[in-house]
């Protein structure tokens, strides 16, 4: 019988099959960041252990560190103690790591890919749970502990068993407007927030072609939000040609085996998957969510569910919900007055989210009830995007233009939001006091954002774009 | 330091909601920490205190919940980001079983780990343990890992399912990490037949 694309990555990375037990798994590349690592590093140190691969090891500062000026010392030294800790582990251990003042310092999701470190058919492990997003690459990627950390840093293995594999076959085609972040909050609007527990998610169909590896990203980078192992997307010519030439890929005679290799990365045709889905893809439009977890999920045309349209077993967490987020059944989403902006985080602050949202507010101002930012996902991207002039058509239209980080997606730095604020976020979590305590969170597309900003409200973007054309 | 799990008994805390999240357990500015302790007292900070830092009327300020080694809890509990520092304060608050209809994937194993049994059961026998214990706060469990076992105060028995490895972990307080390096020799050969192609970053 023929073999998924998981499959095959899997039984290519298996050092040893051991009796009764997850097998030994090889990782190919392993992803550090300030906020999951010390304690593993000081477990390392405890029991006198070393770093088997610190050449198979990256590490970088996102989470904690501020996007305004980085020569400014930090106000928290809290968060200073913490990127300091990294720091100092990483000059013991050997490790690179592009710190504060690195050019290719980012948020370690964005970082990776575009440096070419992320390639397909490799395993990727990172204590963070976005890790899913270098599924994009046909890579078997996914998020761990920091008992794992300690795991891979000791090991370059980690002890696994084999999921589930879940097919999700996006068929149709993308009508206008619509965003790979519509496809992704869509389909976990339509399936719900923990459909995939235990699965790893392969997702092909006819919109696949349509989608750059950006879009790819965006979507991996949600397959957590629907639980999710990992997320998969065979690699094919638009993942090589994006690699081709990265910094850190391969070049001459190891590209071409590299791709001779990648090219049987595919799930074969008589493969069987252990479940499978689809999404008509024609059908959706843009998406906001109203609740306080991805599955809680609509149409910008849509309404907060009413009563009656919400199953009797979920009408506590409803209630729950609708409570932290002040809003009522049935409430209309557009025209609902936001009062933060927020363009950034791994799911949308790629170059193409900076280009999609600029061309939106490009000699437009925003409204003035609205504190709207741009916080690219990594300094790359923002070097790009000054050089096509994006950052004059942000900071003109009353945006905020800032360095690269996680930021607003997590408030763990000076960007927070404020207890009762409501934002209109491009990122991939709308839990209770995500983006700060008592803060609420409408999650969308980088365009969907850009909208909200210019009108002050919840807004279908469709609008604008078509205006524009016309 | 490994925990030894062994059998509890006790009454449980009744945790009414879906899909915790981690962010709620352990909200992100207590992640700035480098230890692995001082997280049992901040846990679900945001339902537990209020912006002065005085207790709210939350189920975990209330006795005798507080003092309960067994959380009981619904659907999806640690949903969302890795973070261990949510076990790490869920043992240092006392607990060392959840029960729950299921857990997030990252969790459950970062649990396991850290000398917490998840105890999954269906939805229909967590609402039997939830109806029990919201009658009586004092009723307590029996959970025997030992007999994969959940006995409740009226008497009633659940067997629930683990894996065997996750099973000797949690009673043997099993290093894996040292478990993995006594293949050593076979990661070393892997790695001369395995090619990694990117080309690696100098530190
Ligand atoms: S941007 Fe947000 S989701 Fe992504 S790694 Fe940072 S905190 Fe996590």
């Amino acid at each position: 019988m023929g073999r998924t694309l998981y499959e095959k990555i899997w039984e290519k990375h298996v050092v040893k099959h051991l009796e009764d037990q997850p097998s030994l798994l090889y990782i190919d590349l392993h992803l550090v960041h300030e906020v999951t690592s010390p304690q593993a590093f000081e477990g390392l140190r405890l029991k006198n252990r070393t770093v088997r691969r610190p050449d198979r090891t990256l590490a970088t500062m996102d989470h904690n560190v501020p996007t305004t000026d980085r020569n400014e010392p930090l106000q928290d030294m809290v968060s200073q103690k913490q990127i300091d800790t990294l720091e100092k582990n990483c000059e013991e251990f050997s490790i690179p790591v592009f710190d504060l003042f690195h050019a290719d310092q980012g948020i370690v999701h964005v970082i990776a890919p575009e440096n070419g470190l992320t390639l397909p058919g490799q395993t990727i492990v990172c204590g963070d749970s976005h890790t899913s997003t270098h599924g994009a690459f046909g890579a078997l990627a996914f998020g761990i502990g920091t008992s794992e950390v300690e795991h891979v840093l000791t090991t370059q293995c980690l002890k696994q068993y084999k999921s589930k594999t879940l097919a999700v076959n996006f068929n149709g085609s993308r009508p206008f407007g619509v965003e790979a972040k519509d496809i992704i909050l869509g389909l976990i609007g339509k399936y719900g927030h923990d459909f995939a527990t235990g699965y790893v998610i392969e997702f092909r169909g006819p919109v696949q072609e349509e989608l750059t590896m950006e879009e790819r990203m965006t979507i991996c980078n949600m397959t957590i939000e629907m639980g999710g192992r990992a997320g998969l997307f065979a690699p094919d010519d638009v993942t090589f040609d994006y690699v081709q030439g990265k910094k850190y890929a391969p070049s001459g005679q190891a590209w071409e085996d590299a791709v001779q290799e990648w090219r049987t990365l595919y799930t074969d045709d008589d493969a069987v998957f252990d479940q499978e889905i689809s999404l008509n893809v024609s059908e959706l439009e843009p998406q906001v969510s109203w609740g306080t977890n991805p599955g809680m999920t609509t149409g910008i045309s849509g309404h907060v569910p009413k009563e009656e349209e919400v199953e009797a077993a979920d009408r506590n967490s409803f209630h729950k919900a609708l409570e932290y987020m002040e809003l009522k059944p049935g409430h209309r989403l557009q025209g609902t007055p936001v009062d933060v902006v927020f363009i950034g985080s791994c799911t949308n602050a790629r170059i193409e989210d900076l280009r999609k949202a600029a061309a939106v507010v490009k000699g437009k101002k925003t409204d003035s009830r609205v504190h709207a930012m741009v916080v690219p996902g990594s300094m790359q991207v923002k070097k790009q995007a000054e050089e096509e002039g994006l950052d004059d058509i942000f900071l003109q239209s009353g945006f905020e233009w800032r360095n690269a980080g996680c930021s607003m997606c997590l408030g763990m730095n000076p960007d927070a939001l404020k207890p009762g604020q409501r934002c209109a976020s491009t990122s991939n979590r709308n839990f209770e006091g995500r983006q700060g305590s008592g803060g609420r969170t409408h999650l969308m597309s980088p365009e969907m954002a850009a909208a909200a900003a210019l009108t002050g409200e919840i807004t279908d973007v469709r609008r604008m774009l078509k205006e524009d054309a016309g | 330091m490994r925990e030894y799990f062994e059998k509890v008994h006790s009454h449980a805390a009744p945790l009414d909601a879906e899909s915790v999240d981690t962010d709620t357990i352990v909200p992100k500015q207590f992640l700035k920490w480098v230890t692995r302790t001082g997280y049992g007292d901040i846990i679900f900070y945001d339902w537990r205190y209020d912006q002065e830092g005085r207790e709210k009327d939350f189920i975990l300020n209330q006795s005798p919940a507080r003092d309960a080694e067994i959380l009981l809890t619904k659907k999806n509990f640690g949903s969302g980001s890795s973070r261990e520092h949510a076990p790490w304060g869920l043992k240092e608050f006392g607990f060392s079983v959840i029960i729950a209809p299921s857990f997030a994937e990252i969790f459950y194993q970062n649990s396991i780990k850290n000398g917490i049994l998840p105890v999954t059961l269906s939805e229909k026998e967590v609402d039997h343990l939830f109806s029990l214990t919201v009658a009586d706060p004092h009723a307590e469990l029996t959970v025997d890992l030992d007999l994969n076992m959940v006995k409740a105060s009226d008497g009633t028995i659940y067997y629930f399912e683990i894996d065997r490895f996750f099973k000797d972990m949690l009673l043997h307080g099993l290093d894996d990490i040292g478990l993995s390096l006594q293949h050593e020799a076979d990661i070393t050969q892997f790695e001369t037949e395995h090619r990694v192609y990117y080309q690696p970053p100098s530190s």
